[in-house]
């Protein structure tokens, strides 16, 4: 078990997001997360890297653990977090700087700053998700200037140049069309030896060719967690039943 | 029977009208440069250029007037810069909306809006007598940086405003602490905005008067220190005009001043252009 959550409540303002989450994330598997637009499905994605710290106005009751550290005590430190748990956001967002800018980003925020180690951080995470071969010749071009699917892979890469354990995954293919969409995917398959990820998707299909676990999310409660095959073929709750069967969402 | 015009026709009439605002506004911005400069760049020469200005004016260069607008300008620029971007970073980036951050961007909207004699009258009161500074670089530069801090406040603000709300998730989510994102996402991201308003303020600081004739003086001395009194470019156009001294100078020095400010435009926007086409 690497994260857990008990009794988990947000609130935006007075708008309950999140009602009651109890929910156990295995170490190196693949978690989905589905559920329509809106259920709270993003924000919960959110609460493991506390990145709805940034929006004015969010409360939280109940804890959230990893490894056993409730990451919402005052004394858990924020950027540590942040660092262990990284973050792929739904369209890829490069910075429009370089290449090799964008992937050293977070070395040089921990204060690598020797070319030589930023290079060797650069190879080994453009390699981890394909990326070296084909652009070893031009890291110094604008990242802005690849595709969308490399895009996307670039962010990944940037993401493991910091390390995390944890990959969390907010619809990552999503601005993407199908072929980019089957690379990521295998993608995420080879590195969830590596790393534990977290995926929120509202594609059905996707969450069922690659989760290992799925919970089902329905106006910010936590309907049915279980592995793949029990969510997508025996559905205890009559809610996931109807979603999964295509009766809403 | 009602009269209509169909919407072909409202289409034609619209653009030519657009058109015709935009030729009517390039055509006197053209015929002001035009004017300036044919009146203008037959007194420019060599000696005009560097030399001593002699007898009031009449006779003789601007070298010191060159010098003196140089330095304020110069002055202005570097104590204006850090002040605007910094409070325009903690404005957007430390403070939550609210009346208080609203009520700060008024005030800095109303202070761009005051007329520059104001801010010339404040300059001579406040740096020349009670801090003793004299008519001097200084004095003016210090001047000129107040008048010219809303403007480079504001346009910072909105520049830093404009960068996507990503780019700061991104940097957070990789473990950038707060002035990590400032530094290497934000202000990088909002420098093309951020030049602007600086651009901005060195036009209008080059070309002010009112503001530097209370401040600076009008000394036509070589300036030798920011403790000279000086008579920048403007000013000295205006004397020499107003008094009748020499209109053949009055335009070469107006001239000039054309001449420096558009050299400024076009550096800045060439520099901005390299520094966005990198990257996009």
């Amino acid at each position: 078990m690497i994260i857990r959550t008990a009794n988990l409540n947000l609130y935006y303002h007075k708008f309950q997001a999140l009602q009651n989450v109890n929910v156990n994330i295995q170490r190196n598997i693949i978690t989905g997360i589905i559920g329509s637009s809106g259920c709270g499905k993003s924000t919960l994605l959110r609460v493991f890297n506390r990145m709805n710290d940034l929006i004015e106005g969010v409360g939280i009751t109940g804890s959230v653990l990893i490894d056993g550290e409730d990451i919402y005590s005052p004394m858990h430190d924020l950027i540590q977090l942040r660092k262990r748990v990284g973050m792929v956001f739904q369209r890829p967002n490069a910075f429009p700087l370089s290449i090799f800018d964008n992937i050293a980003y977070g070395p040089r925020v921990w204060s690598i700053s020797d070319k030589k180690t930023l290079s060797e951080i650069v190879e080994r995470s453009l390699s981890a998700v394909d990326l070296f071969a084909d652009l070893q010749d031009k890291l110094d071009s604008p990242a802005l200037g690849l595709s969308a699917e490399k895009q996307q892979r670039l962010c990944i890469a940037r993401l493991l140049a910091v390390e995390p354990e944890i990959l969390l995954m907010d619809e990552p293919c999503s601005a993407l069309d199908p072929i980019a969409t089957g690379k990521i995917e295998e993608l995420m398959i080879e590195l969830k030896k590596k790393y534990t990820i977290i995926i929120v998707t509202h594609n059905m299909q996707q969450a069922a060719r690659i989760a290992d676990e799925v919970g089902f999310m329905l106006l910010g409660e936590l309907v049915e967690f279980g592995t793949a095959k029990m969510i997508f073929t025996n559905p205890r709750d009559r809610r996931t039943f109807d979603y999964i069967s295509g009766r809403f969402g | 029977m009602t009269f209509r015009i169909g919407p072909r026709t409202s289409q034609i009439i619209a653009h030519a009208v657009l058109l015709l605002m935009t030729a009517v506004m390039v055509i006197v911005l053209f015929f002001i440069i035009f004017y300036v400069l044919k009146n203008g760049v037959g007194q420019i020469s060599l000696e005009f250029l560097t030399g001593k200005t002699r007898e009031m004016g009449k006779e003789g260069g601007i070298l010191p007037s060159i010098v003196g607008t140089v330095f304020i300008t110069l002055v202005a620029t570097i104590i204006a810069t850090p002040l605007g971007v910094g409070s325009a970073v903690y404005l957007v980036e430390y403070t939550h909306t609210g009346p208080v951050r609203r009520l700060i961007s008024f005030g800095a909207d109303c202070l761009a809006g005051v007329p520059s004699i104001i801010f010339g009258l404040f300059g001579f009161i406040f740096f020349v007598i009670k801090m003793h500074l004299g008519w001097s670089i200084l004095s003016g530069g210090l001047t000129l940086a107040v008048m010219i801090l809303p403007t480079i406040i504001r346009t910072s603000e909105e520049a830093i405003k404009s960068v996507p709300h990503s780019y700061r998730e991104i940097s957070y989510s990789l473990g950038g602490g707060k002035l990590d994102t400032i530094l290497r996402v934000v202000l990088p991201t909002a420098l093309p905005g951020i030049l602007t308003g600086i651009i901005l303020g060195i036009g209008r600081a080059v070309g002010e008067t009112a503001a530097v004739i209370f401040t600076a003086g009008s000394s036509l001395g070589m300036p030798t220190s920011v403790f000279s009194s000086t008579r920048t470019l403007a000013v000295h156009f205006y004397i020499l005009a107003r008094e009748g001294i020499s209109m053949d100078k009055a335009y070469g020095t107006a001239a000039v001043l054309i001449i420096i400010i558009l050299t400024i435009n076009f550096i800045a926007y060439r520099l901005m252009h390299r520094f966005i086409a990198r990257y996009y």
